[in-house]
């Protein structure tokens, strides 16, 4: 009986397995496994906002002007440009005898139905602020005015002309972020929603969209129409979702990944051993912050905010809670940006025991101590490091006289609660660079800005922030208000900034052309492999 | 009992529409929605999103909308993965969480029911003791340490199996996460047989049997195995029905596009018409489920009637 049963379990289990088939590349084919921490919400560049989605992305389009491997700007669509005198006007001489994946060419009237798309409230792109900057670009956006009146135009069909509202030195930076990529009026009127389906999507990248399984694979192969083919390396490039970081470890370790954008943080130490120069990590555009309601008792009080922000010894946070995956930060502009010198808080280069000292001083004036401590809430989304971090925090005010609870909650309540400006002390808060450009860091905590979490109000960083944009025409100016502004928020406490981001690469020897860069960018057209 | 399956199945729409009406306003009653994020938006690009999706309607109104829809077949686009609708998302994904589900619970069922009542025969003997020591384990291990070691043994070490990944569907890559997903309920069906063999054998009808002067085989398989089989009958429905639909944890561990995983993200991503997917899907399952464990008592036990 029991060699029968035995027989009956083999057989049926192997006839329940064997529905598949065994997968084995071409011969000579040159495969790229890349790692990517989690699919694309959407491969339409009008309707993603996440990192993911630009790696892959900025592999099926190309933009008037593109990244190469160290994230320098380098033209793309667009062979060259000119600016007017006044600097509100983009005039773009679009690549001669570029052509889409169909074979149709790649036109002006391609990029200002694009442009117009992206703007169109009909789309609801959540990246469609990128071209507020362009006239009538908020006014489309917002319903007041037709698309047809952004303010775009073919010129000729290998002229593409772009009217700013005001001189705009990052405009061309802006224009690397996928959501301006152009996409195929054809083939959106053709099919409809469709059109974004492998075999269906019509792209003029590198790359051609050949399979898309989610949380499997996005399989992309060369485009041979594209204007660099011969210089394409990889043949396949598959992104592989790695939600599951030590999954993705083993399966670097295994051969079956050619690189990962990310590590579980808390194996640092394993990892540096095992992979060695494999693991790369260096600094990335990104801050890691607290945002304290800056319009709510006690918090109001500029000192008692820079005492906080000045009892937390951020070396711990960064060495012993992200094991030197973060890098200890006090200024919201992370460095790495050119001609940019980032306003440090002013207690940077005190000592941290003087720190504690002069934060206990401020607290004791102000009748805190730790038979009569402060009582203060500090809100974080779900995540282990975040909850790490906050118990760090906790331990290191408490003999201060400060007295912390933590509130955890899921990553969609977390931010429902801020934007609905609810009542909360000090919640944590992240921004990743989505251009290189010191903006995208400061913008976040203007009085109109729904990312200004503190409620931060001051007319004078108001001022500079408005003088900046004002010299836009001179870049020197420019930054230099715009330092100026960050010195007035960083004073005042406006922010808490705690950590700069990092990026994590685990990179295959095998692997070339993956270059370290701040934006964490990396084109598989100039990646190659052994 | 044609008749008592027509009345099941007519007793299931109801049941069918209360579940869908209370997932569909719960889920509204959590904090946020699809496009809060951590970077935040704007007012007016959040109200074109929210449009874009109907989300700016009444709430009796998207409620009848959706339950309009359901009628047609059609689950709605998903919002936080607008290239597909939830449709193409079950499409894509259930085929391959039945095909792991299927195979785990064939496997269990099997070796559940072998070592089971090869306990239950040496009852108080070696073999009797090494079954129970390997069902506590079995069912005490959680996946999630069960996965990763599989994944370091035969992965990495042995280098037999791939690490993750669902390779097309090759053999090789599902090995791993049928074994995980089976190993606990080899070790529930294991001890469940056990016992009510044990019981089975005790019962008047094995004695009058043995006193007939049948052979051992016959004694056990044709008149123990009958009555014992009963309780794993009714663990294989509820059990069939989680198995089929997915598990999030080897889903995740061994990266597996099955539909496992759209049960938590899409909750966690207030990704509303994928909710509404998964909870159909899976009230549907657990119905049918639950009726084949009442036809197949009717089959095996002739005390069973339905009529």
């Amino acid at each position: 009986m029991l060699k029968r049963m035995l027989k009956a379990t083999v057989f049926a289990t192997t006839l329940a397995l064997a529905a598949g088939t065994f997968y084995t590349p071409a011969f000579a084919e040159v495969v790229y496994n890349r790692g990517n921490s989690a699919d694309p919400e959407s491969l339409d560049p009008h309707k993603t906002s996440t990192v993911y989605e630009a790696h892959i992305l900025r592999d099926l389009f190309e933009g008037l002007v593109m990244q190469d491997k160290d994230a320098n700007l380098i033209p793309g669509a667009a062979e060259s440009w000119t600016v007017s005198d006044d600097g509100t006007v983009y005039t773009f001489k679009l690549r001669k005898g570029a052509v889409w994946s169909d074979g149709s060419a790649v036109t002006a009237d391609d990029f200002v139905y694009a442009f117009r798309r992206l703007e169109d409230p009909a789309t609801g792109a959540e990246y469609a602020s990128m071209l507020y900057v362009v006239k009538n670009g908020e006014a489309v956006n917002t319903g007041k005015v037709k698309p047809e009146e952004l303010a775009v135009k073919a010129v000729d069909p290998e002229t593409f002309e772009v009217t700013l509202n005001a001189p705009t030195p990052y405009f061309l930076e802006m224009l690397t972020h996928q959501s301006t990529y152009p996409v195929n009026k054809a083939a959106i009127d053709k099919l409809g929603a469709d059109w974004i389906k492998p075999g269906n999507l019509v792209s003029n990248g590198a790359y051609t969209l050949a399979e898309f399984t989610p949380n499997d694979h996005i399989k992309l192969v060369k485009n041979p129409k594209f204007h660099d083919a011969d210089s394409v390396k990889i043949d396949t490039v598959n992104y592989i979702p790695t939600e599951d970081r030590s999954t993705a470890i083993k399966r670097f370790e295994a051969g079956e990944l050619d690189t990962n954008d990310d590590i579980p943080t808390e194996q640092m130490a394993d990892l540096k051993a095992k992979f060695g120069d494999q693991l790369r990590i260096g600094p990335y555009l990104g801050t890691y912050y607290y945002s304290i309601k800056t319009d709510k008792a006690p918090w109001d009080n500029v000192e008692l905010r820079n005492a906080i922000s000045m009892a937390i010894d951020r070396d711990f946070l960064a060495e012993k809670v992200w094991q030197n995956s973060m890098l200890p930060g006090y200024s919201m502009v992370p460095p790495g940006i050119e001609g940019y010198t980032s306003a440090l808080a002013k207690f940077a280069d005190m000592s941290q025991i003087d720190r504690e000292d002069e934060a206990k001083k401020i607290l004791e004036k102000l009748g805190y101590t730790p038979e009569k401590p402060l009582k203060m809430e500090i809100r974080y989304n779900t995540s282990e490091n975040h909850k790490n971090t906050a118990v760090a925090i906790q331990e290191q005010l408490k003999p201060l006289g400060v007295e912390v609870t933590l509130l955890n909650t899921d990553t969609k309540t977390h931010y429902s609660f801020l934007e609905q400006k609810g009542d909360y002390d000090v919640a944590r808060a992240g921004w990743i660079a989505d251009y290189k450009d010191p903006e995208t860091f400061l913008g976040i905590s203007r009085k109109a800005s729904g990312n200004n979490y503190s409620n931060y109000d001051s007319p004078k960083f108001e001022e500079l922030m408005n003088k900046a944009a004002a010299d836009g025409g001179q870049p020197e100016a420019r930054l230099k208000d715009l330092a100026e502004a960050e010195r007035v928020l960083i004073d005042d406490v406006g922010q808490i900034p705690l950590l700069y981001y990092s990026y994590k690469n685990l990179v295959s020897p095998k692997i070339h052309g993956f270059e370290e860069n701040v934006m964490d960018v990396h084109p598989t057209r100039f990646v190659s492999k052994d | 009992m044609l008749l008592y399956v027509l009345r099941r199945l007519l007793t299931a729409i109801p049941t069918m529409f209360v579940i869908v009406t209370l997932a569909f306003f719960l889920i509204r009653v959590a904090p946020g929605g699809p496009f809060n994020q951590e970077r935040g938006l704007s007012p007016e690009i959040k109200a074109n999103l929210e449009a874009q999706f109907g989300l700016n309607d009444p709430l009796w109104l998207q409620y009848g909308n959706y339950l309009n829809n359901l009628l047609h077949g059609n689950f709605g686009p998903s919002y936080n993965l607008p290239d597909f609708t939830v449709g193409e998302l079950f499409a894509k994904g259930l085929p391959i969480s039945i095909q792991l589900g299927a195979s785990a619970l064939i496997l269990a069922l099997l070796l559940g029911t072998l070592l089971g009542t090869v306990a239950a025969l040496n009852q108080n003997k070696a073999a009797d003791y090494s079954v129970i020591a390997l069902a506590t384990a079995g069912s005490t291990i959680p996946t999630f340490v069960i996965a990763p070691i599989i994944q370091l043994v035969f992965g990495l070490s042995w280098k037999l199996l791939p690490v993750g990944g669902w390779g097309d569907g090759a053999l090789l890559n599902k090995i791993g996460p049928v074994l995980t997903l089976a190993l606990p309920q080899i070790a529930i069906v294991a001890r469940l047989m056990r016992g009510s063999m044990i019981e089975s054998l005790r019962s008047h009808h094995i004695r009058t049997a043995r006193a007939l002067g049948l052979s051992d085989w016959s004694v056990v398989v044709r008149h123990a195995l009958r009555g014992a089989v009963l309780p794993i009958i009714s663990f294989t429905g509820p059990a069939a029905a989680a198995l089929l639909t997915g598990s999030i944890i080897v889903e995740t561990i061994f990266s597996i596009p099955g539909v496992g995983r759209y049960f938590v993200d899409a909750a966690l991503n207030r990704d509303y018409t994928l909710v509404m997917g998964t909870v159909v899907v899976i009230a549907l399952f657990t119905i049918i489920f639950n009726l084949i464990v009442d036809i197949m008592y009717a089959v095996v036990d002739p005390r069973v009637r339905y009529d």
